[in-house]
């Protein structure tokens, strides 16, 4: 009864109830939004590093190595030797080397060659039929297969570079020999296929064999090059009666995932691979360190925002309570004449403060789960990264809970002592 | 019924009251007059047991109620005296019914939904129970107080001024009802007031001057 009492006064005064909601939900929204953002975010960037000490790639930016290669949201910073890159791979400090060579897109998917290695790093099986093993043959992420509606043994012709709207490389077809399992990591929005061909899709050896380091420091003008020189190549491709292998000499491939059996190479080789090549190695660990502390600034901005409309709608919700107490003062004043007591004068006031801070809550936490879908459908669309807006992080979202309502007994606190010490008898006899 | 002893009660050294002996047995009614400022609230109160006397007894059916703790003051309060003020005050957010059986809840613990809407039928309120108290005429809302302060049964109705801002008509007919309910429902009446158009229909009266 106190409870629907409590329910009914705070119906009363609608316009009041309102604002105390709306602020409080926005609060309530934009922490949640935070609290899932941040975990799946950081989950996504840390199982995708897993496996990965140092980046193998051309010169540049580490960061964007590290984004292009490992998350494949960047554009690489350029190609390297096929050659020179072999070195270090089959160096004795290193456990696990596998290489990258980007390629086309189809439709704005990613085509990456590379081997199993690549595969069983997520942990990803196969599905359904087998892995590639011929030329041209590929294996297409689970995500992929599901949004194009591809199927096992269907072809397609790939676009060239990672833009959707590239030329489109006609004379060899892709073919479909496998679908990936569901790992919750970038290989869902990949198509992978062997390096070779990579290679011969573009067939440039003969371009790169003149000046392979000169292209391996210049990426953008050795796409021109491909570009200027992809009609020229179609008799060249003609004279390729046998398929290229891994062999090839004079050939680029994009990056390379190290994985070290002597830790200490993860310290020393960076500044080694710097000083003797044209390449640099850069450590995933430190490059998403900073990311997040970057981010971090902006996350941190946003947090304290949300606190602060949380303090916010709690001091609404107190001046909404205690303005009301002023007319009140005769409902509580007869309340007590009919037996109330004093616990349930209190106990009103705090409920229905309760009450506004749960329904708060609840709009905040429903409104923030809607933006995450908005934000994660945009993502998609840019990073090829959704977010899970119906997960559940239950350990912050209870003590967000806990930190909404208190906020509630705070703001009632006064308010309900002032109803609990109310003199009755001068109460009614000023009335 | 009711019966007070030496009652006493002062809020500084300046204003102090002594109040004669009152008694009042069940089913009769009993009225308080007296100019203002001579403590008629004040005693009113103390019968209520919203005020405790500095010196004397009240005893209502045999229950001293100034022995009573602040809690079981409350409860005594709330199934023994029914109180009927000069301005009625109502939850704002509630039908009329609903105020009427609130009181009820309050008081007892359960809702006597039938017991209210009979008290609103006796009183002419059937049609205004679904209504906010806000959107009643004054008259009106001194009658909803009535059946409020009569829904649990008092032993003892204490009424402050019931007609005092009400005019002939509605005056006499809130007069004649507390008179006749407080019979029906075996009720000790005692009402406090400076209305002289109270002072021809009760026999029963003490003067504080």
């Amino acid at each position: 009864m106190i409870a629907k009492l409590a329910w009914r006064n705070i119906w009363f005064k609608p316009l009041n109830t309102l604002l105390s909601i709306i602020l409080l939900a926005s609060s309530v929204a934009i922490i949640t939004v935070l609290i899932l953002l941040q975990k799946q975010f950081e989950e996504k960037f840390s199982s995708n590093i897993d496996g990965v000490d140092l980046v193998l790639g051309a010169q540049g930016s580490p960061m964007q190595l590290i984004l292009s290669s490992v998350y494949h949201i960047d554009n690489p910073t350029g190609n390297i030797s096929n050659d020179s890159a072999k070195v270090w791979m089959n160096h004795p400090f290193i456990e696990k080397a596998i290489p990258l060579a980007f390629g086309d897109n189809y439709r704005g998917f990613k085509i990456v060659g590379t081997n199993s290695d690549y595969l069983e790093k997520y942990k990803a099986k196969i599905a359904k039929g087998k892995l590639f093993d011929k030329n041209f043959e590929v294996v297409v992420g689970s995500e992929v297969a599901q949004k194009l509606n591809l199927k096992v043994g269907d072809t397609f012709f790939g676009s060239h570079g990672d833009a959707a709207e590239g030329e489109v490389h006609d004379h060899y077809a892709y073919k479909i020999s496998g679908i990936a399992s569901p790992t919750g990591t970038v290989i869902d929005n990949l198509i992978l296929c062997n390096i070779p061909s990579v290679w011969q899709m573009h067939g440039t050896h003969e371009e790169d064999a003149e000046n392979p380091e000169q292209s391996s420091t210049e990426p953008s003008r050795s796409e021109e090059d491909e570009h200027i020189h992809t009609e020229a190549c179609n008799h060249d491709h003609a004279q390729h009666e046998t398929d290229m292998t891994l062999n090839e000499p004079n050939m680029e491939i994009t990056a390379v995932l190290l994985k070290f059996r002597n830790k200490m190479g993860i310290v020393m080789w960076p500044r080694i691979i710097a000083q003797n090549t044209k390449m640099q190695a850069a450590s995933p660990a430190i490059e998403i360190n900073r990311l997040f502390s970057l981010f971090g600034i902006g996350l941190k901005a946003l947090e304290y925002l949300a606190y602060a409309i949380m303090l916010i709608s709690g001091i609404s919700i107190f001046i909404a309570l205690y303005n009301r107490l002023k007319e009140r003062k005769y409902e509580f004043a007869l309340m007590r004449i009919n037996g109330a007591s004093r616990w349930q004068l209190l106990s009103l006031i705090m409920i229905e403060s309760l009450i506004l801070c749960f329904v708060g809550f609840l709009f905040g936490t429903i409104f923030g789960r809607f933006a995450l879908g908005f934000i994660s459908n945009s993502a998609e669309d840019d990073f090829k990264m959704t977010f899970n807006p119906i997960e559940i992080v239950w350990q912050k979202e209870t003590m967000l809970l806990v930190a909404t309502l208190i906020v509630g007994i705070i703001a009632a606190l006064i308010p309900a002592i002032k109803a609990y010490q109310l003199n009755i008898s001068k109460t009614l006899a000023n009335a | 019924m009711l019966q007070t002893k030496n009652l006493t009660f002062f809020y500084n050294k300046d204003t102090q009251f002594t109040f004669p002996e009152l008694s009042c047995d069940a089913s009769k009614a009993l009225l308080i007059t007296g100019n203002s400022g001579k403590g008629k609230t004040t005693l009113l109160h103390l019968l209520a047991g919203l005020l405790r006397p500095k010196k004397g007894e009240i005893s209502i059916e045999n229950t001293n109620i100034s022995s009573l703790s602040e809690k079981q003051l409350d409860q005594f309060r709330g199934k023994n005296i029914g109180l009927i003020l000069q301005q009625s005050h109502f939850i704002a957010s509630m039908t009329v019914l609903e105020n009427v059986v609130l009181a009820s809840w309050l008081a007892t613990g359960k809702k006597s939904v039938q017991k209210a809407e009979k008290l609103l039928a006796e009183l002419d309120l059937v049609n205004q129970k679904h209504k906010l108290p806000s959107q009643l005429s004054i008259g009106q809302q001194q009658r909803v107080s009535i059946a409020r302060a009569l829904i649990n049964e008092p032993k003892l109705l204490l009424a402050d001024e019931p007609t005092s801002s009400l005019d002939d008509e509605n005056a006499f007919k809130v007069a004649e009802l507390l008179e006749k309910l407080s019979k029906e429902y075996k009720a000790a009446l005692v009402i406090v007031t400076h209305d002289s158009r109270l002072k021809n229909k009760f026999s029963n009266q003490i003067n504080l001057n």
